[in-house]
């Protein structure tokens, strides 16, 4: 039988440019769910330090040469990238693959527009550069990291990706239509 | 009437606005009530309840007279402050609360009926007879009393929603505002700072005057620059604080488009959830009227508007203006119209030792006691000791003192503290966490006054946040002490309003009390003074100084009632934006979704899913014909349906089996790798929470499946169960429902259509067992359950290949003579068989209820088992889960009786949640709940739906009606 033909939630999806903003799409990799066992956290360290990671505290990410490490929860961080070996019995490994709807937010104001639809404080102190927050978008479950001072990468679940896009285009929208008020 | 040089309006821009089907002409940084006013227009409204024609009373939101409504091409607004709302190329409004023409009102009749129609006349009069009052009374009320109307349709406008973080907020950008502004920004704070008109400057834009030897305005324009340069300040025009909430949260309204003819996506309103330590409220103060007989005709209005209209609109309110007021403020108002060139014909203060010294003539402790003018102001009465005397006048600006802005502090429910020597309620410290008042809203009334308590706020937010204030100078201003002496009302002849805007004089105020209504509770929901849709912001405290004194009490003793949020209306569309049809919740889609409605599937919502009701083919008329061959294609062939929307929580950890027994009435830890289990989940009260199978993926794997509709829940109670009572057991989990996607194959042929894609043949794969697969070159999972009765599998892949799978799938179930069944479907298979779902399982129902009390392990303890031993929750008087067969429709909801007894509540035994048309099977099959149900198979039993008309014999059987040896899903 041919191979299944793979279909990432944003397939044929544009970038959307409007209020000096950019909505895009992520394309992920591999996404693995990193869950420490009670009493795991020094052998997942162990197996983590030759990649140049360290598991992140709450908030925190981890990154290196491609990979990167995410904290998502309570002893809980999703790994973007090869799982590597070593975490048997440190942690419990989930694949998160293709459940997640990915986007990124870029340009001046992103953190404003932000403001549009989560509630945290997504200030620069309050959240800073290579930092993350699980919180709503609306009403949606996300993980939201920051990479950048305008720069914001948006995850939610899969099957609400249509949503996502959906509300975050309408903010940029309002955005853009505001602009002239203030000339 | 416009004055030349005056004003900060935009001359060289126009605008041609409609009011009631006239064409008029404003300015850009006209509100439609200064530009109505110097078009000459007095008249602009009726009132609520006597239909008197009423003009512009305020300069403010808090104006209770001059509402309008505003026509757009797609919506109309009613109730739109004609002092809040700005003119612009296009704008049309009308006038509200008439019947014919504002001019000649046919409803103005209540007027002459106003004797009978005081406070409490509703309650009196229409209290019989009883039938009446829905019929007739309350429509003809309605339509003689209220406020504006709807379009009747959908506001399709578009809406914002935003949060804004700061150190500081700062309500409004007077003098006090501003500076606090300053102040906080240079030392490097967040600050919001947020006014609700469309310029910074609060009353120095409206009074005038100098700061610092120059123009107020240019002090403003200076201030207002280096804010706007700094990256730290976010500055919000037209937005109104209007509630101060929990933890430091405030809403505020933002007027975003409301200014400009609409355009798509431009937002009308935002709706703000503003978050700060601390906030400063420099609202300002408004001026209260003073209550003298007929004190409602256009014209008469506040003296701080008539200011107003001057210095910032250029606008004269009148061509003889008098001013009665017992303010030195209203002095100034005076003095400006004067300089201006606007004829004052005299000033009227009642204070007997207040100055004498203007240009004008002043006449000493004289009260205004009778105005004439139906429709505009022409003249007033003037009693002075015991003379009286007319002045001819088109504008009477009058002033009774100032109430501070403080209704923000009220919001927690702390009422404020009465000041003698302010004649006015003042915010009391504390009463709402981390908000502090400052200048004129706190009753420093002096410029100066507000300027140095802006600063002094600051500062004192600036440590409170930890950081260093710089040296700001404070610029030198007028620092006169407040003049006033409080009139609250003036004895004679006609009626004094209070509440202008619900109608409410004097008189009514009295009324209360002497009918026992003395309390101030009591005499506001007695009389509606205070209702409106200002909130009493004009005349609480007028009203309850007139209480104070018919019950012979102080007004400290009076008491107030509180302010509550919002302090001006809040349209619902501006805090549901984005709501509206299906922004309501976010929409969850298969990966099978593009595929089914291909095929023309209308899909239902489920929870957040949207899932395939059925497949409709040429010739079907109904759903129902679609359904019946669905479900016969799934007995006779194979069908297939997407299952993904169900709950997958992928359970690890050496303790998983342990947590399994733990959560699940039976016992999993004994279930050997490679298997399948059905298991049932209690609540910690002994309630079926869920049901549902989990699988043994390895010796310390699970993966667990739950309900579509309690994933959510199941996923919330396992991490309740985890950390309250085994956080440190061996063992993690999380979901992956959003990682496979899953489908369903039942039928006879469904192993010969998945032989057919898979890499290897399913061989002897038991019934209830799991196995790894590969489909098209990626890893599956094989599960072979049923929830059809038929020899069944589900197949998962990751999400990223679901659609290709289903597809795939389709194609070749339909060579085989099967195909896709949807909901509607699944529904009938699963009753044909007896299988539950959480139409069942609602929340009120045991194991034992549904027979599965056996499942309830006594070997060991889980959650829920203990409490579901309560007496009452098990035995015959319990309503227990049978089948019901019956030869016509049926339905779910309907109650179960016994032959011969009266369909009364008594006498109920059950009731139905769930029927189908079995075409299996020929008959109307249900699931219902009957009181000891398991011992009355074979018994007939009345089925009574009173809403759909159904009354029918049913015969009560067990619930498994097709196959109950199970030899089909075994196969």
């Amino acid at each position: 039988m041919p191979e299944l033909i793979a279909k990432g939630p944003f397939d044929g999806v544009e970038p959307l440019v409007m209020a000096g903003l950019t909505l895009a799409p992520v394309e992920d990799g591999p996404i693995w769910s990193i869950a420490l066992l009670p009493g795991g956290a020094k052998a997942a360290a162990k197996a983590l330090k030759p990649l140049g990671l360290a598991f992140p505290g709450p908030g925190g990410i981890s990154e290196k040469a491609g990979l990167r490490l995410v904290w998502t929860g309570r002893d809980q961080a999703f790994l973007f990238g090869d799982l590597p070996a070593g975490l048997e019995g440190a942690a419990v490994v989930t694949d998160q693959s293709g459940g997640w709807a990915g986007v990124t937010l870029t340009g001046p104001g992103a953190a404003r527009a932000l403001g549009r639809l989560v509630a945290v404080d997504v200030r620069l102190a309050a959240f800073p550069v290579g930092g993350v927050v699980r919180t709503g978008l609306n009403h949606m479950s996300a993980v939201i990291l920051r990479t950048g001072e305008d720069a914001f990468e948006i995850r939610v679940f899969r099957s609400m990706a249509r949503t996502c896009w959906h509300e975050l285009a309408e903010v940029l929208r309002h955005l853009g239509a505001r602009a002239p008020l203030s000339a | 009437m416009r004055i030349d040089g005056k004003g900060i309006i935009d001359r060289t821009r126009q605008a041609r606005f409609r009011f009631d089907g006239r064409d008029y002409q404003g300015f850009k940084g006209d509100t439609l009530a200064s530009a109505l006013l110097a078009n000459g227009v007095r008249l602009v409204g009726r009132s609520f309840k006597y239909h008197r024609p009423r003009g512009i009373l305020t300069a403010g939101s808090e104006e209770p007279n001059a509402l309008v409504e505003v026509i757009g091409k797609t919506n109309r607004t009613p109730n739109v402050r004609a002092t809040v709302q700005e003119v612009f190329d296009g704008l049309e409004t009308r006038s509200q609360n008439r019947m014919g023409s504002l001019k000649h009102d046919l409803l103005a009749v209540n007027d002459l009926f106003a004797p009978f129609l005081s406070a409490g006349f509703y309650y009196k009069t229409f209290m019989w007879p009883r039938a009446f009052w829905e019929k007739l009374y309350e429509p003809a009320i309605r339509r003689a009393a209220g406020l504006g109307s709807l379009s009747g349709r959908h506001d399709e406008g578009a809406y914002e929603k935003a949060w804004a973080h700061a150190d500081l907020l700062v309500i409004g950008a007077g003098p006090a505002g501003l500076m606090a502004a300053l102040v906080a920004a240079r030392a490097g704070a967040d600050v919001v700072l947020a006014d609700e008109n469309p310029v910074l400057g609060g009353r120095l834009i409206a009074e005038g005057g100098t700061l610092g030897g120059e123009p107020a305005a240019v002090w403003v324009a200076g201030v207002e620059a280096e804010l706007r340069s700094l990256p730290n300040v976010r500055i919000l025009t037209r937005t109104t604080v209007t509630g101060a909430y929990d933890d430091g949260t405030y809403g505020a309204l933002e007027r975003v488009g409301l200014h400009k003819p609409a355009r798509p996506d431009l937002p009308r309103e935002c709706f703000w959830r503003i978050v700060a330590p601390r906030a400063i409220l420099a609202a300002g103060a408004l001026e209260r009227p003073i209550a003298f007989p007929m004190n409602d005709r256009p014209g008469i209005m506040m003296a701080g508007a008539v200011r107003s209209y001057l210095n910032r609109f250029g606008v004269a309110a009148g061509k003889r203006v008098t001013i009665f007021a017992s303010t030195d403020s209203a002095r100034a108002t005076a003095r400006d119209l004067v300089a201006a060139g606007v004829q004052v014909a005299a000033i009227i203060d009642p204070r007997p030792d207040a100055s004498v010294v203007e240009e004008v003539p002043v006449h000493l402790g004289a009260e205004v006691i009778d105005t004439r003018g139906r429709h505009g102001l022409r003249s007033i009465t003037v009693r002075k000791g015991a003379e009286s005397f007319e002045i001819e006048t088109d504008c009477l600006a009058m002033s009774g003192g100032w109430n501070p802005t403080l209704h923000l502090t009220s919001h927690m429910n702390v009422r404020p503290r009465w000041s003698e020597d302010l004649a006015a309620f003042v915010p009391v410290e504390g009463a709402v966490p981390g908000l502090f008042a400052a200048g004129a809203a706190n009753g420093t009334m002096s410029t100066h006054g507000a300027l140095t308590a802006g600063k002094a706020a600051a500062e004192a937010a600036l440590s409170a946040l930890g950081r260093v204030a710089g040296t700001v100078a404070v610029p030198a201003a007028e620092d006169a002490p407040y003049g006033h002496r409080a009139i609250w009302s003036v004895e004679g002849r006609g009626r004094a309003w209070l509440d202008f805007a619900n109608d409410v004089t004097t008189k009514d105020i009295r009324q209360a009390a002497k009918e026992s209504y003395a309390s101030v509770e009591h005499m506001k929901r007695y009389t509606t003074q205070g209702m409106a849709p200002d909130q009493g912001k004009n005349s609480n405290v007028g009203a309850l100084a007139v209480l104070a004194d018919a019950t012979g009490r102080g007004i400290p003793e009076t008491g107030t009632t509180t302010f509550r949020p919002p302090y001006t209306p809040v349209s619902i569309a501006a805090m549901g934006a984005g709501g509206r049809g299906a922004g309501f919740a976010p929409q969850r889609f298969l990966t099978s979704d593009q595929a089914s409605r291909d095929r023309g599937a209308p899909m239902i919502e489920t929870g957040l899913w949207y899932r395939p009701g059925y497949f409709p083919k040429r010739g079907e008329a109904t759903w129902k014909e679609a359904c019946d061959r669905e479900v016969a294609m799934v007995r006779q062939a194979v069908g297939v349906t997407d299952v993904s929307t169900l709950g997958k929580i992928d359970i690890q950890g050496k303790d998983a089996g342990r947590f399994l027994d733990f959560v699940y009435t039976n016992t999993f830890s004994t279930l050997p790798v490679g298997r399948v289990r059905y298991g049932l989940m209690l609540r910690e009260d002994g309630m079926v929470l869920d049901d549902g199978t989990s699988a043994r993926l390895g010796e310390t794997h699970y993966l667990m499946t739950t309900t579509t509709a309690a994933a959510g829940l199941v996923m919330r109670h396992l991490d309740f169960v985890q950390q309250a009572f085994c956080a440190d057991w061996d063992l993690r989990f999380i979901s992956v429902t959003e990682s496979w996607a899953q489908f369903a194959v039942a039928g006879p042929k469904a192993r010969a259509l998945l032989d057919s894609l898979l890499e290897m043949p399913i061989g002897d794969l038991p019934f209830m067992a799991c196995a790894a697969a590969r489909v098209g070159g990626v890893e599956a999972r094989l599960f072979r359950i049923s929830f059809s009765g038929e020899e069944g599998f589900e197949i998962a892949v990751p999400t990223r290949y679901g659609e290709a799978l289903f597809r795939d799938l389709l194609a070749r179930a339909e060579t085989m003579g099967g195909g896709p069944y949807g909901m509607e479907a699944l529904n009938v298979l699963r009753i044909e068989k007896g299988f539950i779902t959480h139409a069942e399982i609602h929340g009120r129902i045991t194991a034992f209820d549904i027979g599965m009390e056996k499942m309830v392990s006594a070997k060991k303890d889980c959650i829920g088992k203990a409490a579901a031993q309560r007496p009452g929750l098990w035995g015959p008087e319990r309503e227990q889960l049978v089948g019901l067969k019956a030869t016509g429709p049926i339905s779910a909801g309907a109650h179960l009786f016994r032959p011969g007894f009266a369909v009364e509540r008594e006498n109920d035994q059950g009731y139905v949640t769930s029927v189908c048309w079995s075409p299996t099977l020929g008959a109307w099959l249900g699931q219902a709940f009957l009181k000891d149900g398991r011992a009355r198979h074979g018994e007939t039993i009345r089925l009574v739906d009173h809403l759909r008309d159904i009354d029918m014999a049913c015969e009560v059987c067990d619930p498994v009606f097709f196959d109950p040896e199970g030899g089909r899903m075994r196969a």
